[in-house]
């Protein structure tokens, strides 16, 4: 069993984000980058399954800020090897980036034969798409998204996979293998590593590297953003200023107002 | 039906969802803007009598197969690709929810077509489509517009009334059949929710947690201000993933949907996901160390503080409040 799982830098939300000067995207001088968080589910799943059925596990990025980070702190996690694609031009599109992907699953030595691709089932930034179905389609494999579980059967021909619904449904399905999986969400968190564990691994591991393929357009229709802001409060909430005190009183006088207290 | 607006109809479970019906209305909207007809288009198996649901549009596209009973990704993008082959829609809107995710993507490779994602509204700018996206966890908006047409657009639930998307006649419907391969991807079976100890959907208070709260021995702080208020405690996704809830009690897109008469998010960014479930709440009241976080849109009330700064003098004021009123004259 070899499972192989995308992963994909996306900028840290916590953090403020800036326009760039053009007006059409973020500024990524003042990018604070980290591993997109169902992408971490992803790789979680992937150690959990690798724990049960022995599986062999293999993470592959696009190069970004802090990935060599992120790669190494999967190795550290337990992953068995960890590849980066080099080259490409910053600000690809999610449709661009799923056709690098796709290539390299195809050219490099040892990545076609996964017998499930998992990546996270959305990105904050997938503005022209999803990752998951695109690359199921491009290497002709179903796909299936909104996974918070998967369980193998013996033979490995089959994998169960438990996908999300509204209202706290689940929906239990069998899909053939090999597949392409959007991950929700792991059985369990993302297990931690500690930095310590990290540092060996930046020492005695390392990251193959794979030069980004020429990125035919597809014929693709573009998608261009005209503007791009920051979705300021619109002025909805009255905002109540004090210190803790002083707003806990104000609005414990709103919601008796209410009739809430 | 060439240049329409077309909008996809989810089915699932023998129902319409009401996303569909809030996208329809946004469908309606556009597609008297441009002067065009509105199309629905309903993927199922048996599922005919629900399009006479979909009379807020002109035409009904009922595409029918065995494969389509269940909105499974891939068959459904191939039937939805071979029924608009030929039909030329301006725009195909696609909700974006749990039922539908993917299709929108599947169908934009299919017919070689544009997809934005993260839609909350669309303009019509000298004939053209723009369409509003709220990315980045709900922190940016960008105007975008896709070249060709059609564009597939995943539109976020909420953006207009579900209401306004209802309309008592009954439209032409259109039975289109198609040909589909076997799926290697074969639903076994549903699973429904396990009852959670409290029912949230009746709860008139909900205090609901996100990562803002930092841990899971933060949590006891929310349960005395629920207490205090006569609530329930809820979470957001992060809080539920990390084992602190547990899911009978996640509100948003993949838990419930509730309407309390308040509901307090505390540490609650304010995710389009987590919206989804909360926003028809009566009063919402929001506290958050991010003074730009999206859920001051939605909320109320709010209030720029660390949740664990605010929370104890906020319970503390209330209790003192209940105790005044009870030896209030």
């Amino acid at each position: 069993m070899h499972i192989l799982v995308l992963l994909k830098m996306v900028p840290d939300v916590v953090e403020d984000l800036e326009i760039a000067p053009d007006g059409r995207a973020l500024d990524v001088e003042y990018l604070r980058m980290i591993l997109s968080e169902s992408d971490d589910h992803a790789l979680e799943e992937a150690l959990l399954l690798k724990e049960r059925h022995g599986a062999k596990v293999t993470v592959l990025a696009l190069d970004a800020a802090e990935v060599d980070d992120a790669l190494f702190s999967a190795l550290a996690k337990g992953v068995d090897r960890a590849l980066k694609i080099e080259g490409m031009e910053a600000g690809l599109s999610t449709r661009q980036a799923a056709g690098a992907i796709a290539q390299i699953i195809a050219a490099e030595p040892g990545l076609a034969d996964a017998d499930l691709v998992l990546t996270g089932v959305q990105a904050i930034d997938d503005l022209d798409g999803l990752i998951a179905p695109m690359v199921a389609d491009q290497l002709g494999r179903p796909y299936l998204g909104i996974i918070t579980r998967l369980s193998l059967d013996a033979s490995g021909r089959t994998a169960v996979a438990t996908k999300e619904y509204p209202g706290g449904v689940r929906g239990e399905f069998e899909v053939e293998l090999p597949a392409v999986f959007g991950m929700q969400a792991a059985e369990k968190p993302p297990r931690y590593v500690p930095v310590a564990k990290v540092r060996a691994a930046m020492k005695a591991q390392k990251i193959e590297c794979a030069p980004v393929p020429t990125l035919a357009d597809g014929g693709w229709p573009a998608v261009q953003v005209v503007e791009m802001k920051r979705n300021e409060p619109a002025g909805h909430a009255e905002m109540l200023d004090g210190v803790p005190a002083q707003v806990s009183e104000t609005l414990c006088g709103i919601l008796a107002g209410h009739g809430l207290v | 039906m060439t240049g329409s607006i077309c909008v996809l109809a989810e089915q699932w479970r023998g129902r319409i969802s009401e996303p569909t019906y809030e996208v329809l209305a946004l469908g309606r909207e556009t597609a008297d803007s441009l002067g065009v007809p509105l199309t629905a288009i309903l993927t199922g198996s048996g599922a005919r009598d629900l399009a006479q649901t979909l009379g807020i549009a002109d035409t009904v596209l009922y595409v029918c197969h065995p494969q389509l009973a269940e909105p499974i990704p891939q068959p459904c993008a191939q039937a939805l690709a071979q029924a608009l082959a030929n039909r030329a829609p301006r725009a195909l809107l696609v909700p974006l929810t749990n039922i539908s995710l993917g299709i929108a993507t599947l169908l934009s490779i299919r017919l070689g077509a544009a997809a934005i994602n993260f839609c909350t509204d669309i303009k019509v700018v000298d004939g053209r489509l723009q369409a509003v996206c709220v990315m980045y966890g709900g922190k940016i908006e960008a105007t975008v517009e896709a070249a060709g047409s059609p564009a597939i657009l995943g539109i976020w639930p909420g953006v207009r009334p579900a209401d306004k998307g209802r309309a008592e006649r009954s439209p032409a419907i259109e039975e289109i059949t198609v040909e589909l391969e076997d799926s290697p991807v074969r639903l076994k079976r549903y699973i429904d929710p396990e009852a959670g100890d409290v029912d949230l959907t009746r709860q008139d208070v909900l205090v609901a947690v996100g990562r803002g709260i930092q841990s899971r021995d933060n949590l006891p702080v929310a349960e005395e201000l629920a207490k205090a208020l006569g609530g329930a405690v809820a979470g957001s996704r992060p809080v539920i993933d990390q084992g602190w809830l547990p899911l009978s009690r996640q509100i948003g897109k993949s838990g419930l949907t509730v309407k309390p008469k308040l509901y307090v998010a505390l540490g609650i960014s304010g995710a389009p996901e987590h919206v989804e479930g909360m926003k028809d709440s009566a009063l919402i009241v929001a506290v958050n160390s991010d003074p730009r976080a999206p859920i001051f849109n939605v909320a109320h009330y709010g209030i720029v503080a660390d949740v664990m700064e605010t929370l104890p003098s906020l319970t503390a004021a209330i209790e003192a409040r209940k105790v005044a009123a009870h030896h209030a004259p």
